[in-house]
């Protein structure tokens, strides 16, 4: 079982608020979330590559050169930002 | 006509017959949804304006004659979390209930090509995170076979919409069953496409190893017709490819299958997907169906997949590593919601993230971030996540294995007909064990379809067909054979 300071660890590592009501609900969840998963420790994995993708893809690459969208796309991106400054997007102070 | 004769096939026909205009057409669907929706909640948002001007549009296509676009005047629905520009796209999410979206998804676009008129956004579960659309921050959908339970999920809204004739096609997305498992809740057609076959361009992120986009439809045909009109490489999305240049991957029917699409198959069905706590209804519906699959030629053949048992464990490690890196966009400053616009003047810039995402984020996608976070996490990676990709190696081989004896799968889609709303809501474990048969289909990368075969009561079952790597093509050959005897 995760202790409640485990799940509030993880939560700020995933960068989210919990109250401790929620941290206490989480804790339960996730522990018997881990409990089911944990059934793979049975299966024999000896000689098996991981798959991280399907379907065989080699690296896809292309040529490094601008491909401009037009000014309104632009415009949309920027309006979706919470707070702006112009064609800025503002932010809190970092350091 | 009546609505639930309207397929796309059979309302193509009416418009160029000129039996209604597209505008009517579109009319007639925006009336019906504004008065019947309140039941059932498939729609988050419609989109009348757009709508009518597509059919405008399509109209006068129509009226001018000559090469007419597939889809011109048909009126489809979108499931919202993919773009359709300028209109509100949530996920299901209180993080983007304000979000507009800047660009049309690939599949979008596409279907604007052909001539499509897009009714409107249905609703879903919380960025596709569920199997019942309760988790969705607006509401649940219901279903309108029985509105006291789920339509399925995450793609509950759009395949209600679809089973309440609210449009005659819609798209949605499977991750690990959600286009198939509400297909078989609402009695419809749903296909999973391979990985690959269609751009994810535009369609907001959940899992990318896994999520595809594909159609949910009234019939076989119809759901071949939107998926060959939204499949292909698109340069947008790496990982999709064009399924011609796949000609050795893929296997293209023959001549003799596109004659008679199920004499020469052989079909292999997995003892493993009939395990006890299926419901025997559903057993029984789904081995009928394999029985009037015999008889249409097909040789059938009892396969073992013998790693299944592990698929939903692996699929609870590697969907939530996924979940919690894609998800980490949603920070309160580039767009969605924010605590940084509030008055709080206490906050720094980790407040506004960890208030932003506790705040706008609901508690199903919460817990996947943090187990991903968790199973990615120094000292535990290789213990859960390593382990977990070379078990889906397992599970993948297993497929590859069947498919050197048979051509394609057949398992019920589901384990049960339509629960009850609120049912599974309580623990999280049991709610992810309703798509048990439809998870491996993801790990593998394997396209698979779901088709009503039959109901219990009044509830539709489903069964799922699965084939090899871009065998969409024989997949759809079965099913209308199938289809027409059932």
């Amino acid at each position: 079982m995760l202790s409640e300071q485990e799940v509030q660890h993880i939560a700020q590592l995933a960068r989210l608020r919990l109250t401790p009501q929620e941290a206490k609900k989480y804790q339960k969840d996730l522990s018997l979330i881990l409990d089911y998963v944990g059934q793979l420790k049975k299966a024999d994995i000896t000689g098996a590559a991981p798959t991280s993708h399907s379907v065989a893809v080699e690296n896809v690459i292309r040529e490094d050169e601008l491909r401009p969208e037009g000014p309104e796309r632009i415009k949309k991106l920027v309006e979706a930002a919470p707070q702006r400054e112009g064609d800025y997007i503002k932010v809190k102070t970092i350091l | 006509m009546e609505f639930k004769d309207l397929t796309v096939a059979r309302a193509r026909q009416g418009l160029l017959k000129k039996e209604f205009s597209a505008l009517e057409l579109a009319n007639k669907f925006l009336d019906k949804i504004e008065t019947e929706d309140e039941q059932f909640f498939s729609f988050l948002t419609t989109t009348k304006d757009l709508a009518l001007s597509q059919a405008k549009l399509a109209d006068e296509k129509i009226a001018k004659g000559g090469d007419i676009p597939l889809l011109a005047g048909i009126p489809v629905a979108v499931k919202d979390n993919i773009l359709v520009e300028s209109v509100r796209c949530t996920a299901g999410s209180k993080i983007l209930e304000d979000y507009i979206a800047p660009y049309d998804a690939t599949v979008t676009r596409k279907l604007k090509e052909q001539g499509a008129v897009i009714l409107g956004k249905t609703n879903l579960d919380e960025f596709a995170m569920g199997s019942s659309t309760e988790r969705s921050a607006f509401g649940p959908t219901k279903n309108p076979y029985d509105t006291k339970r789920v339509p399925g999920g995450s793609s509950g809204g759009s395949a209600a919409a679809v089973a309440a004739d609210f449009c005659c096609a819609a798209l949605g997305s499977d991750t690990g069953g959600s286009i198939r498992q509400p297909a078989s809740f609402c009695g419809t057609v749903g296909l999973k496409p391979t990985y690959g076959a269609v751009s994810r361009y535009g369609l907001i992120a959940m899992a990318s190893s896994l999520d595809q986009i594909g159609p949910l439809a009234k019939t076989v045909e119809d759901a071949r017709i939107i998926f060959d009109i939204i499949k292909g490489r698109d340069e947008k999305d790496a990982t999709s490819v064009e399924i011609r240049a796949l000609n050795k991957l893929s296997a293209r029917p023959s001549a003799s299958e596109v004659s008679a699409p199920a004499q020469n198959l052989k079909i292999g069905i997995p003892k493993e997907y009939f395990i006890k706590g299926i419901d025997p209804e559903v057993e029984k519906l789904v081995k009928e169906a394999i029985r009037k699959a015999e008889g249409l030629g097909a040789a059938m053949e009892e396969i073992s997949l013998p790693h299944t048992q592990y698929a939903l464990a692996v699929y609870y490690i590697i969907m939530p590593s996924e979940v919690s890196a894609n998800l980490a966009r949603y920070d309160g400053i580039k767009y969605g919601y924010s605590v940084a616009k509030s008055v709080r003047k206490e906050q720094n810039l980790l407040d506004v993230y960890l208030n932003s995402r506790g705040e706008g984020f609901g508690e199903e996608v919460r817990r996947r971030i943090m187990l991903g976070t968790y199973a990615l996490s120094t000292g535990y990676y290789e213990a859960y996540y390593l382990r977990a990709q070379k078990v889906r190696t397992l599970i993948k081989e297993d497929f590859d294995r069947a498919f050197k004896k048979v051509d394609l799968i057949l398992t019920p889609t589901a384990p049960t007909p339509a629960f009850p709303l609120g049912e599974k809501m309580a623990d999280p474990l049991v709610m992810y064990l309703s798509d048990i048969f439809t998870i491996g289909v993801n790990l593998a990368g394997l396209p698979a379809l779901s088709m009503p075969v039959g109901k219990t009561g009044r509830l539709p079952v489903g069964l799922q067909i699965i084939g090899r790597p871009f065998a969409e093509e024989t997949i759809f050959g079965f099913a209308s054979a199938l289809e027409e005897i059932i």
